[in-house]
């Protein structure tokens, strides 16, 4: 690991005012430190946040969840307003990492995950994401986990995280914090797909500071469901994954959200599935049309296509077991 | 450049001074001696070097001893002060049913127990848990979703998940 200098922060403003243009903010550190262990990354600075006082959850009078970007990821799952309100996000969380790995694990440093495509975390290999012009190794490589959306010559990643799927089913809001002040990131914003630039995961700037994570009220989303499959029971990234919230009135579809993990470089919201429900049937007929409306678009190559079957299959699932009301 | 830290490791104070890339777990080991806690991936893959910090169970490879300045620690070591023959009833557990072979993942899956029999205490549900929102039952599915973070290639499971049954009763 190459040397760097520290600092802790004890202000957002402290922060933002210290980080230099070499440096990176240290939160949980459960890819930052791996990723400077691997050689990945090399800061030669350190602004310590994790001690930042953004650690409460809050439900605002406007019924606007507020949850600080230091809340630990087994916090945030376990807090009875997300639980109760945003069954999907409690879900996702819980799906992701390890029980150690979610003490430590904040919710602002998880939605600045990086791929882990193992070419990305193999320093021998070529990757445009980590050294930009080298080439990608996943086009003709191990290209299982590669993406089936938005997908670029330079780059065929995903974005590991199961949280973001679930935050961007439901649009949250990302606060954050800069030198010239506060700015609100609406969460499809967040991320970038790669283009000719896949070394940027998102749209903030060097020095940016995540503060906090808002989620307007959604009343159906206490029918909602995050399902994730992979290749373990546990404790392994997604193949695919499914965010869903569906509100049914008198048999129909009145209104529904769906987010899809493990499908492109950033979690992508189902559009067009979406638009194909509302006003049909409950039934999974309609579900599947729904799942092929989204999946028409979907570019896998030689080894992922599995990943079409799984999340057609995984949207009809999800989507009647919360027509059934089993969702949570 | 060093830096002091203070650590407190089974109720032991220490001042150490330390590079700032030192990890708990290097600061545990190669500075403080306290072997129990073993390094087996080095990427917070295994589960090996789980200690409770601040009460909570993490991988400390992944924690640098400079963030944690103040942290009290407890290792394996220190988890049985206060019982009998000093070993926590986890520890005795495990022994009783066999929980280990090479014994390698054994600190790190005993401290990692007790950290998750707390978290079940505290209500906190898991991948597993049938509703969020309502009670539910330390049941073996659960123990074996809440512990899937510290691995055993001896394959010793099915007893380290008797052990942990038998103490949450």
């Amino acid at each position: 690991m190459s040397p760097f200098d520290y600092a802790r922060a004890s202000s957002v403003a402290e922060a933002v005012a210290r980080i230099g243009s070499g440096g990176a903010f240290l939160a949980g550190g459960t890819n930052l430190l791996d990723h400077m262990r691997l050689g990945i990354r090399a800061p030669q600075q350190l602004v310590d946040v994790s001690r930042l006082p953004l650690t409460d959850i809050t439900r605002r009078d406007d019924g606007v969840l507020h949850i600080g970007a230091m809340v630990r990821n087994s916090d945030m799952a376990a807090h009875p307003l997300i639980r109760q309100h945003m069954p999907l996000v409690a879900q996702a969380l819980l799906a992701g990492a390890s029980g150690q790995l979610r003490n430590m694990a904040t919710t602002g440093g998880n939605l600045l995950q990086r791929t882990r495509c193992v070419y990305f975390q193999d320093l021998t290999t070529p990757c445009n994401k980590r050294e930009p012009g080298s080439g990608c190794s996943a086009r003709e490589g191990f290209g299982r986990y590669n993406a089936l959306f938005g997908t670029s010559d330079a780059c065929v990643a995903v974005h590991p995280s199961d949280l973001c799927v679930a935050l961007a089913a439901v649009d949250a809001t990302v606060v954050v914090e800069a030198a010239a002040g506060e700015r609100r990131v609406p969460f499809a914003e967040l991320h970038c797909l790669p283009g000719d630039t896949p070394q940027h995961d998102t749209s903030l700037a060097h020095g940016e500071l995540i503060t906090a994570v808002e989620i307007a009220p959604l009343p159906f989303a206490v029918n909602s469901h995050y399902r994730k499959v992979r290749e373990r029971a546990s404790y392994a990234f997604a193949l695919v994954s499914v965010a869903a919230a569906l509100d049914v009135r008198d048999g129909v579809v009145h209104a529904v959200r769906l987010a899809l993990g493990g499908a492109s470089h950033k979690p992508h919201r189902a559009a067009r599935a979406e638009a194909a429900l509302i006003g049909r049937p409950a039934v999974h007929e309609a579900f599947l049309a729904a799942a092929d409306a989204e999946l028409a678009d979907a570019r896998p190559g030689n080894d992922n296509a599995v990943k079409l079957p799984m999340l057609r299959n995984t949207i009809a699932a999800v989507l009647g077991g919360l027509a059934a009301g089993v969702g949570a | 450049m060093n830096l002091p830290v203070h650590l407190s490791v089974n109720g032991v104070p220490h001042e150490l001074s330390l590079d700032p890339r030192t990890s708990v777990l290097d600061a545990l080991r190669d500075h403080l001696g306290v072997m129990s806690v073993k390094k087996g991936c080095d990427h917070g893959q295994c589960g090996a070097c789980t200690v409770l910090l601040n009460g909570r169970r993490v991988v400390p490879c992944l924690c640098l001893a400079v963030s944690y300045d103040g942290a009290e620690v407890v290792t394996a070591e220190g988890l049985g002060g206060g019982h009998p023959q000093g070993l926590h009833p986890l520890q005795q557990a495990l022994i009783d049913h066999d929980g280990l072979q090479c014994g390698y993942c054994t600190p790190g899956q005993a401290c990692s127990a007790v950290g998750m029999l707390e978290e079940f205490k505290a209500g906190q549900p898991s991948h597993v848990t049938p509703n969020l929102n309502a009670p539910f039952a330390l049941s073996d599915d659960e123990i074996r979703e809440r512990m899937s973070g510290n691995l055993c290639r001896c394959g010793a499971y099915v007893n380290i998940v008797a052990a942990i049954r038998e103490v949450a009763k």
